[in-house]
């Protein structure tokens, strides 16, 4: 028998997504191991998220009442304490901003093999977890020999758990040592106002890596212009300084749904997916036919936008 | 004052590959600082410049393949480097966190550092995890993807600001010593100028074995095995317009036209 811990995740009084994901993820895990799938959750209105996440398939949902918001000092000590009280064989982690701060610490911590970012997994007397490299262009699977392991999973990989459930709910007392809490967290920002809001944008035009130059941007500006269209971008375009950062679709910028969104020289790393893929109707433009862009696109063009482009914006002219 | 930032030498693969068991065959690929490496680097030489007397260490676990690379990160400012290597990680398919861990652990043992630098996350192997686990192996505190620094090297603070998700910023205070890992974006990382390459020349790359180190080949050993790569398949059920670029930008036209769009 071996059980399963995952750690629920919320911020500014919300639980996230992954946090229902890892209970699908969990439950799947905890029935090929045989064992039960034990919530955590640390921190903020522990009760109310408790009720939340009593959903089918959880056995027991531990609450953890320290401090309001996310610390990684507190998490980490939370975690290690619950998992030597429960000795579960996987604990799982969400790779989210936040996972990375607390995971490979607590991994390191309880000396457990980590495996990240996994997008699929499988037990059968060894864990195998499916990983993607080179910015998705191949996946891989690893094995991890071994009794107890630490697990992050990808956001948006598994369906997020919706029946209710009748999960007990426990209060856990961890023990904080204060003196090794040396981080604090002192507010909250959010960014990129500015000029446009692009998520309110039903014709989103949308730029990235491949237009090389700071310059060449100014030939999607003028397509977007010619379509009534507002121009986006991916994360590249603004870490350039290119385009300010309320242009950037994605996990770390904004998610947006227009009717439709044009993908310019935008490879569709899972990070920048995870921004538009809601959008209603995808068109890429890529020179590379296998891109990821594609796997989601509803329309596509395999053609250097160099070319493609300025035809375009002639035809709206 | 002592930064050390860690400095990975990644492959890029070509659009087109071919995967030799479980490796891509070399013949697809090009090797390169990794990208987030290089606003960490940018990051180590801004604070030097910033502050009196800080020296900027750079370690990367490589093959001598990896002074190039190297090299890359001294003609930007960095001002020495130290490569570990060992017989023992030859023609390895995969380094666990762990085994970096304990590798980049025994060269802070070495260098005692005040402030570690890495990447978020390397474009090979994208698992995010050797700066935080490093930063609990030697007790020093950490903060993860990190897309703004203000350091306060009197008061032992590092005032920063982690890139959370959905455009929100979280705003952070870490005591000092630490291990931050660095987002893009967080600055703008130089190009290597023609005396900086010249320079680099002469800054010492040392070579650094297991047994320099006080490690022997167990350090390797990991539960953790590769055992498959392979090209995913394509989910892809777009429509693709073919022909020439006017005529693709002439169906574009024409399906966008249909949607209402550009008729304004």
């Amino acid at each position: 028998m071996s059980d399963v811990l995952a750690i629920t995740e919320h911020r500014r009084g919300e639980l996230r997504d992954v946090s229902y994901e890892l209970i699908t993820a969990g439950r799947q895990l905890a029935d090929e191991l045989g064992g039960d799938l034990h919530l955590a959750v640390i921190s903020g209105d522990v009760s109310g998220f408790a009720d939340k996440l009593n959903r089918e398939g959880v056995d027991t949902i531990h609450t953890v009442d320290e401090g309001e918001e996310f610390n990684h000092d507190v998490y980490t000590q939370v975690i290690t304490q619950l998992y030597d009280e429960l000795q579960p064989g996987a604990l799982l982690m969400p790779n989210s901003v936040n996972g990375l701060d607390y995971a490979p610490a607590v991994a390191n911590h309880l000396d457990l093999p980590l495996v990240t970012d996994a997008i699929d997994f499988s037990y059968n007397g060894t864990l195998e977890a499916t990983r993607e490299q080179y910015g998705s262009k191949v996946e891989t699977t690893v094995e991890v020999d071994a009794d107890h392991v630490a697990l992050t999973i990808r956001p948006g990989e598994w369906p997020g758990a919706e029946e209710t459930g009748d999960a007990d709910v426990v209060s856990f007392e961890a023990s904080i040592d204060e003196s090794a809490v040396k981080s604090t967290v002192t507010g909250f920002e959010e960014v990129g106002g500015g000029d446009v809001d692009i998520t309110d944008a039903d014709i989103l035009v949308s730029v990235g890596r491949g237009i090389k130059e700071e310059e060449n941007i100014e030939l999607v500006q003028e397509l977007a212009d010619a379509l009534g269209a507002t121009l986006s971008s991916s994360r590249p375009i603004v870490d350039n300084g290119w385009l300010p950062k309320n242009r950037q679709v994605g996990q770390s910028g904004k998610v947006v749904t227009p009717d439709v969104y044009i993908a310019i020289g935008i490879s569709g790393a899972v990070q920048h997916v995870a921004g538009m893929k809601g959008s209603d109707t995808i068109i890429a433009i890529n020179t590379d036919p296998n891109a990821p862009i594609f796997d989601i696109a509803d329309y596509g063009i395999v053609d250097d936008l160099f070319d493609v482009v300025p035809a375009l914006t002639e035809q709206f002219k | 004052m002592k930064v050390l930032v860690t400095v990975k030498e990644v492959a890029e693969v070509e659009d087109e590959f071919e995967i030799d068991g479980l490796k891509i065959d070399e013949r697809y690929l090009e090797y390169d600082l990794n990208e987030w490496d290089d606003y960490a680097v940018e990051e180590g030489v801004q604070i030097a410049e910033a502050n009196d007397d800080v020296e900027v260490v750079t370690v990367t676990i490589g093959p001598e393949r990896s002074e190039e690379t190297i090299r890359m990160a001294l003609a930007k400012g960095a001002d020495r480097a130290i490569r570990v290597w060992d017989d023992a990680l030859d023609g390895a398919d995969f380094v666990d966190v762990a085994t970096k861990t304990d590798i980049l652990a025994a060269v802070v043992e070495d260098e005692q550092p005040d402030l570690v630098l890495t990447g978020v996350q390397a474009g090979d192997d994208a698992f995010g995890a050797t700066g935080v686990s490093l930063a609990d192996a030697i007790g020093f505190e950490w903060a993860a993807v990190v897309n703004a620094l203000d350091l306060d090297v009197d008061g032992g603070v590092a005032h920063l600001r982690r890139e959370l998700e959905g455009g929100v910023e979280e705003l952070t205070d870490v005591d000092l010593p630490a291990v931050l890992t660095i987002q893009t974006g967080i600055n703008e990382p130089r190009y290597a100028s023609l005396r900086g390459i010249r320079q680099a020349q002469s800054k010492e790359i040392a070579p650094k074995s297991f047994e320099d180190l006080g490690l022997d080949a167990s350090v390797t050993e990991s539960e953790i095995t590769l055992t498959s790569m392979y090209e995913p398949e394509s989910e892809s059920d777009a429509t693709i317009w073919e022909g020439s670029a006017d005529e693709t930008a002439g169906k574009l036209a024409e399906f966008l036209r249909d949607k209402g769009v550009g008729q304004a």
